[in-house]
Order: C-alpha cells, then sequence, then structure tokens
C-alpha cells in the first residue's frame, strides 16, 4: 500500500509535481501513466526518499521510507536498470545490495535463477543488453522478498519478447498478494499491464481509477460535431460536457455527452448541424486527448 | 558491520582500486629506487627514502575519489541510498574501508621505499630505523594516506563527478599551494597553513640530525610540530567529509 497525499516537488521555478494524492492497492498491478516529463520519475524519487518533498508526504505501509530498517525487505524498486558498475559481475552487484540488508548469499542465487541469469551471473554487467539489464534490475528488487514493487519504465526499449516477460512477471508478484506500482508513458502497454491506472499530466492527478474505467471514459462519448454556428453550440455544449477542439478540422469533440443529446440541444436551439459522429477514437488519441493540456501548457513554459 | 563489508565488496568488485594501488606502490617505490641507486657521494637518510611518497598520495587519493565518484556515475549510490536511506552510515563505512586501505599501501609504500633505499643504496648506514623520528618519517606515510583518502572521498562526494574531484584534488594539491607562496607579503603565511604542505611537515618535519648535511632534505615549512601538523591535515580532511555527509543528506540523491 502507497498513500501519497498533497505531494509536491519544485525545482526552482518549475513545478514538477503538484499537489498530487493517490493511493496503490496491494494485489494489484498499478499503473502510473502520464507523457514524459509530467513527474512520474520524480514521485517515484519521492516515494523511495531519494528526492525530498517541497510539501505533502507519502507513505509505504504507513511509513516513511526514510524510516524504514532494511528496506529491501518491504520495498523493491527499480528505477533505471542502468544503476550498476559496469565492470561489476552480475553475481556481485547483487551481492552489495543483499548484504547491505542482511540478505544471506544463498538469497543472490535464488533470485538471479527467478529472472533466468544464472549462466550470466559471473559476467560482467557492462556487457548486458538492455534486457538483461532488466532482468538483473528486477533480481534486484526481489532480493528482500517485499511486498511492494516499483518499478519506472521497466519495458522502455526491450523487444517484444522481455515486454511480455515482464508483463507476466508483475501479474504473478500482483497474484501473490503484493502491491506493485509500474510507470508508462504508453496507454497501450498499460492497458495490457495495470489493473488500476493513475494518470498525471504536468505533475497533477488527472485520473485515478481502474484501467478498464478509464479506457471507457476516455474512449467512449465522445461525438464530432460541425457546424455553422460553432461558437455558439461551443457554449451551449460546454454546460453539458467537456467540449475540445478536433485537431484535424474546424469541429468539435465532445466528451460526455450522447450524440442524441447534442442533436436535440442543437434543434432546442435553431442551431444547423453538418455532422454529428459519434467517435471511437483509439486508446492513444483519447490518453493524449486528456493529457493534451497539461503537455501543450508544459511545452508552452 | 554489514556496511564494511558492502563497501569492501564494492571496492573491490571493480578494477580501478587495483590499478590506483598498482601504481601507487610502482611510482613511488620505483622512483626512489632509482634514487636510491643513484645516491653515491653520502649516506643516504632516512628522509631520502620517503621522498617520493607525494606521487603515491595523489594517486591514493584519485582512488578515493573515484570510490564515490564512480557510484554517482553508474547510479549505484542512488541503490545504496534505497538500500541504506539514512545515507551518512553507508558513506562513513566506505570512508572507513578506503582509509584503511590507503593506510595500508602508505605502509607498504613507505616501508617499501624504505626497504628498496636499504637495498640499493651505497651507503645505507643512516637508513636504521633508530629513532622515533626515523619510524614516523617512514610509517607516517600511511597516516598521511589515510588522511588524504578522507579528504578525496569528501570531495568526491560534494562534486559527484570524477573530472571534477580529481581536478580539484590536483589542481590544489600541485599548484594552488605553491602558487600562493607567490603573492607578495602574505604568501608565506599562507602557503604554510595549506594542508598538503602541513601534511609533509608531518613526514618531513625534525629529521634526526645525524648524517644530515645544514640545510639537505626537503624544505619543510610549517608553525607546527610534526604530530600536530598531521593533526592539522587529519582534521581538514574530516571536516570537509563531515561537510559532505551533511550535504549528501540535504541533497535530492
Amino acid at each position: 500500500m502507497i498513500e501519497a497525499t498533497g505531494l509536491t516537488k519544485h525545482y526552482g521555478a518549475t513545478k514538477a509535481v503538484e499537489d498530487l494524492s493517490f493511493t496503490v492497492s496491494p494485489g494489484r498491478v498499478t499503473g502510473f501513466l502520464g507523457p514524459n516529463g509530467a513527474g512520474k520519475s520524480t514521485t517515484m524519487r519521492m516515494i523511495l526518499g531519494l528526492d525530498r518533498p517541497t510539501s505533502g508526504t507519502v507513505l509505504i505501509d504507513g511509513k516513511n521510507y526514510l524510516d524504514l530498517h532494511r528496506p529491501l525487505d518491504r520495498v523493491g524498486a527499480l528505477l533505471d536498470a542502468k544503476w550498476v558498475h559496469p565492470n561489476r559481475s552480475a553475481r556481485a552487484h547483487l551481492q552489495w545490495l543483499a548484504r547491505s540488508n542482511g540478505i544471506p548469499d544463498r538469497r543472490v542465487d535464488e533470485v538471479l535463477d527467478l529472472v533466468g541469469l544464472t549462466r550470466v551471473a559471473k559476467r560482467r554487467a557492462g556487457g548486458f543488453s538492455l534486457g538483461m539489464s532488466q532482468r538483473l534490475g528486477i533480481a534486484g528488487t526481489l532480493l528482500g522478498d517485499p511486498d511492494v514493487l516499483l518499478f519506472d519504465e521497466p519495458v522502455n526499449g526491450l523487444d517484444p519478447e522481455g515486454i511480455l516477460w515482464i508483463r507476466q512477471f508483475m501479474h504473478r508478484l500482483a497474484d501473490e498478494g503484493r502491491t506493485v506500482f509500474v510507470s508508462s508513458h504508453l496507454l497501450s502497454e498499460m492497458a495490457q499491464t495495470a489493473q488500476d491506472l493513475i494518470v498525471i499530466g504536468r505533475g497533477r492527478l488527472i485520473a485515478q481509477t481502474s484501467t478498464r474505467q478509464f479506457i471507457e471514459d476516455a474512449a467512449e462519448d465522445t461525438v464530432k460535431v460541425r457546424s455553422p454556428q460553432l461558437d455558439r453550440l461551443r457554449e451551449l455544449l460546454a454546460e453539458h460536457g467537456r467540449v475540445s477542439e478536433s485537431a484535424t478540422d474546424a469541429a468539435l469533440v465532445v466528451h460526455g455527452v450522447e450524440a442524441s443529446a447534442i442533436g436535440e440541444l442543437a434543434a432546442r436551439h435553431g442551431i444547423t448541424l453538418h455532422e454529428l459522429s459519434p467517435q471511437l477514437g483509439s486508446l492513444e488519441e483519447a490518453f493524449m486527448q486528456l493529457t493534451k493540456e497539461s503537455v501543450e501548457y508544459h511545452a508552452h513554459d | 558491520m554489514t556496511l564494511l563489508a558492502v563497501e569492501r565488496i564494492k571496492l573491490f568488485t571493480t578494477r580501478s582500486p587495483w590499478w590506483c594501488m598498482l601504481l601507487a606502490l610502482f611510482l613511488t617505490i620505483g622512483l626512489t629506487a632509482v634514487i636510491a641507486a643513484n645516491w653515491n657521494n653520502a649516506p643516504m637518510p632516512v628522509l631520502g627514502a620517503v621522498y617520493t611518497h607525494t606521487f603515491g598520495l595523489y594517486v591514493i587519493m584519485v582512488m578515493a575519489a573515484l570510490a564515490v565518484t564512480t557510484e554517482y556515475r553508474f547510479g549505484t549510490i542512488k541503490a545504496t541510498f534505497l538500500a541504506v536511506p539514512d545515507r551518512v552510515s553507508p558513506l562513513i563505512a566506505k570512508a572507513v574501508v578506503v582509509a584503511l586501505l590507503a593506510g595500508l599501501v602508505g605502509e607498504a609504500v613507505g616501508f617499501g621505499s624504505w626497504a628498496a633505499s636499504w637495498l640499493l643504496a651505497d651507503d645505507n648506514s643512516q637508513l636504521a630505523l633508530t629513532t622515533a623520528n626515523d619510524w614516523r618519517h617512514v610509517a607516517g606515510v600511511g597516516l598521511v594516506y589515510a588522511a588524504g583518502a578522507v579528504l578525496a572521498l569528501g570531495v568526491g562526494a560534494l562534486v559527484r563527478q570524477t573530472a571534477g574531484a580529481v581536478s580539484i584534488v590536483l589542481v590544489f594539491a600541485l599548484v594552488l599551494e605553491s602558487v600562493v607562496g607567490l603573492i607578495p607579503n602574505i604568501g608565506d603565511d599562507i602557503q604554510k597553513w595549506m594542508p598538503f604542505t602541513v601534511a609533509s611537515k608531518f613526514i618531513f618535519g625534525d629529521p634526526d640530525a645525524s648524517g644530515m648535511p645544514d640545510g639537505a632534505g626537503p624544505p619543510v615549512v610549517g608553525e607546527l610540530s610534526p604530530w600536530g601538523s598531521f593533526g592539522y591535515f587529519a582534521a581538514i580532511s574530516l571536516a570537509v567529509f563531515i561537510i559532505s555527509l551533511v550535504v549528501v543528506k540535504k541533497r535530492d540523491a
């Protein structure tokens, strides 16, 4: 269980994370979704006590990470698979990690076996492929058999086989009752990996919901409307749902209002409609729609 | 003391410490051997045997700086702070391990150079370690290396980059301390309080007069006694290291 309350991080004038509150429950894979630069990594570093929040708190099973004694027994985190000395062997890397938390050497061999790296345990980690590095990183998170696991963009740059392996691995961890929190900027990936979603954009919470609900909300109820009286229509529709401009032509994209309701509304006010079409947008489009404002605003900053 | 074992594993499972230690031994003992083999008009004094220890000191300080800057370079410092979130204890453990190792290398340098001189000098009648001062000249090298390693570790933890930390340490020790002496009027007064200048007084200071021609040997400046000089150098090293601990604790990793 991870609970963030009003988590905020400012770097000078840059607001990386702003008043972020969420909870991550055990027994499920929770996706942490947002475009690049949305503050996902910063949030993860704050959860793990690497960065100090400007304000707000984040607790793991009711405790601040910095107050955990031998934290590897409670929390396993993989923020960057390249956090390994390239000239150190995979085994030596895990050995010092294990030793720091009083974990016996035999566990090192167990986790190497678990991720399938036993054969290359004595090879220097600098020569590992990205997929092997990810496996080594995951082995490190499992050393203390923790209840809470965090992964930052674990499938970035992996081949399909590696992605599948990691996805199944995370499901297994969640099925064992652990809290699994995994970040990504790809909704399509999260749709297949995560049961719950925490969506952020520009450091702020956009949604915390189940993945299924998020996809339904995001993908359904979008209606494209074209009309010669677009401005008038925009005002009227804004009272009923969320209205945004179509990216491709002079039209409105309406969220949360049925096509029939729009038609009736237009008829009541004598507005001519040239097009009224329910859209079955792709997931990525929906996600981009949802986080668009935040990304745009970020880019103009 | 598990953290000492952790830092020991970290240090010895990479290659650069081994190279640095070998280089330190080779530079000092090798150069001393050349000096000793060519020392033929007078009996060789103990000071002559440890004159080269400063070269090894710089190499060992590079090793100590690397011990922490490579952790920042490769991100293993973050893995360390995830494993031991208080941050201070792993750094103290690292300082203990690095200082012990530097001290051992220093003793090997001191006694190795002395032994090479004993074997190679034409006249080794003055090389016998008979007084406390003689022992300090030779065995003191280990103490200076240990303190220097802690200093370099502190600089490394503050700067976090290998190039930056190594330049600071080397430019300070090799350039700044001598250039300061060129400042008119106050230059000498500043120079005699510079840490590496003071540290060399601990090794070279107050030699036994016997067998030393007047004014011979390396120049030794400083207001403090040899042991006071070491105390001063060690205190500066410790101060820099403690500052680095405070900064690392406060800073985002």
